[in-house]
């Protein structure tokens, strides 16, 4: 060590203690590490998009009969469906596909704010979109009614549109679940498809040739549970059905990925 | 400061890190020295919560990492520079890490020239930045939140020989004024120009620790001669062992008053004569870890 070190800096300067990091920073950062990668800004946009490109078929290739409100968001809702649950789980895989972890984790040690952050942001955006799916469906039924020269038709209801909303919000849970549990994010996309379409599947095969199955197939099918969703109003047993499967197929696995992100280590 | 105390972790049967202990003063530059696989980047994950000890504790200016408040106001860590998203650029990076610390706005650029990052290199893609330009900005993300402490992994990795100086300058500069420095390497001759103090680390347990100065003035003396052999010899004579390396040079523990006298009475002109300082503790460290040295065998190989 050179002789000639000032004994008077011994301390750099009087430092007083940050502030704990608040939680609308971890949401506005989290919220622009969704956007700031072409990836990310392409997925975000794929739904506009998306909603466009159904729309225009709709209008393009729907008959008369379904120039409605309805056809409209039921085209659009298809796509959004599917783009949601890659959102959320992209938003929690990043970190660890991408390595960023290393740092996000160093800034902020509180690994269940981050991922809360996280959460929300994705809801967030989710809520915002099925907003931006219902104008622009709207658009496309004025423009398609008109161009086809039928009666614009509003046959969606405040209900059934906070009912596809809901579906989607859950939708985007399990991709966040699979998120969690997975961490990679290749892995969680395949996972992806493989709860909700082999999953189904095995369901499916299991109603027709057992029938002790039929009886219970209800209280496991979290699947099927959400359809109603879709195509009317859940009867209260319908809810339960959701409640309980979703419990089993949602609830208790985010539990255990949220345990393993606690605990796992970054690197 | 950072103290260690008896940090030990174990992946299933095998322990990465073995009851590890030290402290990294304040004022002071610390090299964690080690070869590949020792431990050193365990021990750093261990230090900042992303690897869970399996015991023993780690504490940063008194506390757990996981205690601080806004960490990266207090301690600057750089761990693995390539862990960045590679589409995003280095300035948005740089912007991630101003935001989450709640630095004011301008605290991206100054930072962005500390490192010697140009605008345009701030605007590309880390995709396609250069080794030793992910390395500056790692060292930028480091430094942005003015800490008093720094944890740095293998920074001069993919740094040029300007790159190495000015690291070294800023390393200097940060103890100097007080801060706390920790700085790992596999590579003795980076560490040793800079460190005040070294831990040598090798299969996850402490080899050696302790200022340059004590480290070095056990590392004996480095003498030439016309024949190496002969002076190798009349030292063996005298039951001072000494080792010849393939340059020809006669490495001892003994003084080099001692060499020398040796040298006369044989009647042998020496060409060099000094304490092995730098070249010595190459010695030590490739002695110190010789145990846990994959290339074991190097030596004899050379001799
Ligand atoms: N998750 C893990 N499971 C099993 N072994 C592990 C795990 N993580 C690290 N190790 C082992 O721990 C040892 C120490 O690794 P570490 O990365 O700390 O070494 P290092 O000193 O940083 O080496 P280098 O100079 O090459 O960077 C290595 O043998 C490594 O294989
Ligand atoms: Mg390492």
């Amino acid at each position: 060590m050179s002789t000639t070190t000032a004994p008077t800096s011994a301390h750099r300067r009087e430092r007083s203690t940050p502030g704990p990091i608040p939680m609308t920073r971890l949401l506005d950062t989290e919220l622009r590490k969704m956007f700031d990668t072409r990836a990310g800004f392409w997925l975000m946009a794929s739904i506009g998009i998306a909603a466009v490109l159904a729309s225009a078929a709709t209008m393009l290739f729907a008959p008369d009969s379904a120039q409605t409100y309805e056809s409209y968001s039921t085209a659009i809702g298809f796509p959004i469906a599917v783009i949601l649950p890659m959102i959320a789980i992209l938003s929690v895989t990043g970190e660890w596909s991408q390595r960023t972890g290393l740092t996000t984790f160093t800034l902020v040690p509180s690994r269940g704010r981050v991922i809360a952050a996280k959460l929300l942001c994705s809801l967030g955006i989710g809520v915002a979109s099925m907003f931006v799916a219902l104008a622009i469906g709207a658009v496309g039924n004025l423009l398609g009614s008109t161009l086809n020269g039928v009666d614009t038709s509003w046959n969606v209801d405040p209900t059934q549109f906070a009912l596809i909303v809901l579906a989607n919000v859950l939708g985007m849970l399990i991709g966040f679940m699979l998120g969690v549990l997975v961490r990679n994010s290749a892995g969680a996309i395949v996972g992806y498809f493989v709860y909700s379409f082999m999953i189904p599947t095995v369901f499916g095969l299991l109603w027709t040739f057992q029938d002790w199955f039929r009886d219970i197939q209800p209280w496991v099918d979290f699947q099927s549970a959400q359809t109603v969703l879709f195509d009317n109003t859940p009867s209260g047993e319908q809810w339960a059905h959701l409640g309980v499967t979703g419990l089993i197929w949602l609830i208790v696995p985010t539990l255990i990925g949220l345990r393993m992100v606690m605990r796992a280590e970054v690197k | 400061m950072i103290t260690i105390d008896a940090l030990t972790k174990t992946y299933g049967g095998f322990t990465a890190v073995d009851d590890v202990t030290f402290t990294a003063e304040a004022g002071r530059v610390t090299g964690f020295l080690g070869p590949n696989g020792a431990g050193k980047s365990t021990t750093m994950r261990i230090m900042v919560g992303l690897t869970p000890a399996s015991s023993g504790s780690a504490t940063i200016l008194g506390r757990h990492f996981a205690e601080l408040p806004n960490p990266g106001r207090e301690v600057g860590v750089l761990l693995d520079a390539s862990a960045q998203h590679a589409g995003r650029t280095g300035r948005e990076i740089l912007t991630i890490a101003q935001r989450t610390m709640g630095l004011p706005r301008g605290a991206v650029a100054e930072t962005l020239s500390r490192v010697s990052l140009t605008d345009e290199e701030a605007d590309r893609r880390v995709r396609n930045y250069s080794l030793g330009m992910r390395q500056r900005l790692g060292i930028a993300t480091a430094l942005i939140g003015d800490p008093e402490v720094l944890i740095l992994d293998e920074p001069a990795n993919g740094l040029d020989p300007a790159g190495i100086r000015w690291m070294r300058d800023l390393l200097r500069d940060f103890a100097d004024q007080g801060g706390t420095v920790l700085l790992s390497s596999h590579l003795l001759h980076e560490i040793e120009v800079i460190a005040d103090d070294l831990v040598v680390i090798g299969n996850g347990r402490i080899v050696a620790q302790g200022s340059k100065q004590e480290l070095l003035a056990a590392a004996g003396t480095l003498a030439r001669a016309e024949q190496p052999g002969a002076l190798h010899r009349a030292l063996a004579d005298k039951g001072i062992t000494a080792s010849t390396s393939a340059d020809g040079a006669v490495r001892t523990e003994a003084d080099p008053a001692v060499v020398g006298q040796v040298a006369l009475a044989a009647g042998i002109a020496l060409t060099e004569l000094r304490p092995a300082d730098g070249a010595g503790l190459e010695e030590m460290f490739l002695e110190l870890t010789a145990a846990s040295q994959r290339e074991g065998n190097t030596e004899g190989a050379a001799a």
